[in-house]
């Protein structure tokens, strides 16, 4: 599907104008990217995998983000029957208390990465079966790819 | 006289069956690095797998916000120290797309060549392990010694056998060596008598395939929902080769069979990798009489600034499906960078496929899924 296509098909999904819609845009990026709200996230990751015209079934890439004010998830998305290629963002509302819904029941894979974004942005992924450090020890303190971290020891970066 | 056999005094229902934990690794040989895993077993079945990572966790996406871009690559070959040249040559790719660089013809085939060098040096590594942890002390230096020479080729051109950083944003470090050609030429019959050979020591040794097949199947939907990529992937039938559906550097321009297989056991994964190096001999043989003159650089300016935005690039490393994604908010250092290692969530099915079985069959499916620790802990 061309580019063009996906933004309508989605579109379409979210035909009611009061409701938010997934804001698009192809600048600065290779893919075409749709920006969401974390109250949409779950309902369009749904519609994005489960639809058989995009059926987007393989989530390559999930990045963590600190935007500054907020902090952000960025999915890669790619359908192995289309070969079509996607791109979702999503920010969290606050950096206190960041919490986005979790699409590992969606792709197993999102699993560890959720975790991984857990340990170094401090994203709670709700509905997440076993949200822990992947890589960090329990007791680390503080959340070390956020652009705020005090790193008083100088171990994370030389 | 009769001898009194003693009625043993505990009965059979004693003996309760019990769930217990054991420490797999971190310094396990079967785990090839340091990984730890949390087994629960129950006798010698597997009841649970739990990867435990983080023990080489070195931060390097941290440590590339404060470098610069040509310091980044540098950075990428500590990931999979078996690809990378391949790692080296993706954020490469990702800063000259982003740049709008057009590098020269040559070092296009000299990257792709060098790449199925890599790619052929890490499949006989890991052919020489994936005996040795089964029990086939031989494979190990088969395996080793023709890697050898790819390392000689290596260290001639790059001035290095593991850790290359032959690759800069706008072409290659230094031209290649005058003997290049003549020593990679050597290689290929030299290599192609030795498969064979890797055949009848291992693959149709009844041992080796009882130890394999039927062990660890991981079906196509769960490959794709995992994320697998790489051997592991396409020895479940699926079709995931960057290299076929995103060609880069001069891939598009060969032609070569993309390794299937259906059944998705240890085995299948070994029997993709064989091909796999039959396949890269044929690449590296269509290349490497016809590497175009020319420059082996286009210049750069000494300070590297990308413009504003996202970038992705995916190249097939050994493992799998390795991804490169800056965001650039147009200064020096990139905002963030973000590696897609294909080991992390290739280890995420080892739990899915291995709960059920024995703990041998645990390090057969572990070899064939050819982990490297640095490239999951990042």
């Amino acid at each position: 599907m061309t580019n063009e296509a996906l933004q309508q098909t989605i579109l379409s999904w979210f035909p009611d104008p009061e409701f938010t819609q997934p804001q698009f845009s192809e600048e600065g990026s290779q893919y075409l990217t749709v920006n969401t709200e974390p109250e949409q996230l779950h309902e369009l990751m749904q519609l994005l995998k489960n639809n058989p015209e995009t059926h987007f079934d393989y989530l390559f890439c999930l990045t963590g983000v600190d935007y500054g004010k907020e902090l952000g998830v960025v999915y890669h998305l790619e359908s192995t029957v289309h070969r079509h290629m996607l791109v979702v963002k999503v920010q969290t509302e606050e950096r206190e208390n960041p919490v986005l819904e979790s699409v590992q029941d969606l792709w197993a894979t999102a699993n560890y990465h959720e975790r991984e974004v857990y340990d170094f942005f401090g994203i709670i992924f709700r509905n997440h079966p076993n949200l822990k450090r992947l890589f960090l020890t329990e007791d680390w303190e503080g959340y070390p790819l956020r652009k705020d971290y005090v790193d008083e020891m100088n171990m994370v970066v030389k | 006289m009769e001898t009194a056999i003693k009625e043993p005094t505990t009965s059979k229902s004693n003996f309760k069956s019990e769930e217990y934990f054991i420490n797999m690794g971190p310094q396990h040989p079967a785990t090839h690095g340091v990984l730890r895993l949390l087994l629960t077993i129950d006798g010698e079945i597997i009841k649970k797998v739990d990867p435990d990572l983080g023990y080489i966790h070195r931060s390097i996406e941290k440590m590339c916000e404060k470098n610069s871009y040509q310091q980044i690559v540098h950075l990428t070959d500590r990931l999979d120290y078996l690809s990378s040249h391949i790692n080296n040559e993706a954020v490469c790719l990702c800063v000259e797309n982003a740049l709008e660089l057009e590098v020269p013809e040559r070092v296009k085939v000299i990257r792709t060549i060098l790449g199925e060098l890599t790619r052929i040096a890490s499949h006989t590594l890991w052919w020489g392990v994936m005996g040795m942890d089964v029990g086939a002390l031989t494979s190990y230096f088969y395996g080793f010694r023709d890697r050898e020479m790819i390392n000689d080729i290596f260290e001639e051109t790059c001035g290095a056998r593991l850790t290359m950083n032959y690759n800069i944003p706008g072409g290659l470090m230094q031209d290649i060596h005058p003997n290049f050609v003549k020593r990679v030429k050597e290689f290929i019959p030299h290599f192609r008598s030795k498969l064979p050979e890797y055949d009848r020591l291992l693959t149709g040794n009844i041992i080796f395939q009882k130890r394999t097949k039927g062990v660890g199947i991981l079906t196509k939907e769960d490959a794709i929902n995992f994320g697998a990529s790489g051997p592991v992937a396409r020895a479940s039938g699926y079709s995931c080769d960057v290299r076929k559906h995103h060609p880069y550097s001069a891939l598009d321009r060969v032609n070569f069979t993309e390794a299937l297989d259906t059944t998705g056991d240890s085995f299948a994964r070994y029997q993709v990798r064989i091909a796999e190096m039959w396949e890269s001999l044929n690449i590296i043989e269509q290349l490497i009489d016809n590497i175009p003159e020319g420059d082996f650089k286009v210049a750069t300016n000494a300070v590297i600034k990308l413009p504003k935005g996202d970038f992705y690039q995916k190249v097939e490393t050994a493992r799998g499906e390795f991804g490169v994604y800056i965001i650039s908010t147009g200064t020096k250092n990139p905002y963030r960078v973000k590696f897609r290692s294909p080991g992390l969530s290739n280890l995420s099915l080892l739990n899915h496929i291995t709960v059920g079985g024995k703990i041998g069959d645990l390090v057969a499916t572990m070899a064939t899924i050819d982990i490297v620790v640095p490239d999951i802990d990042r």
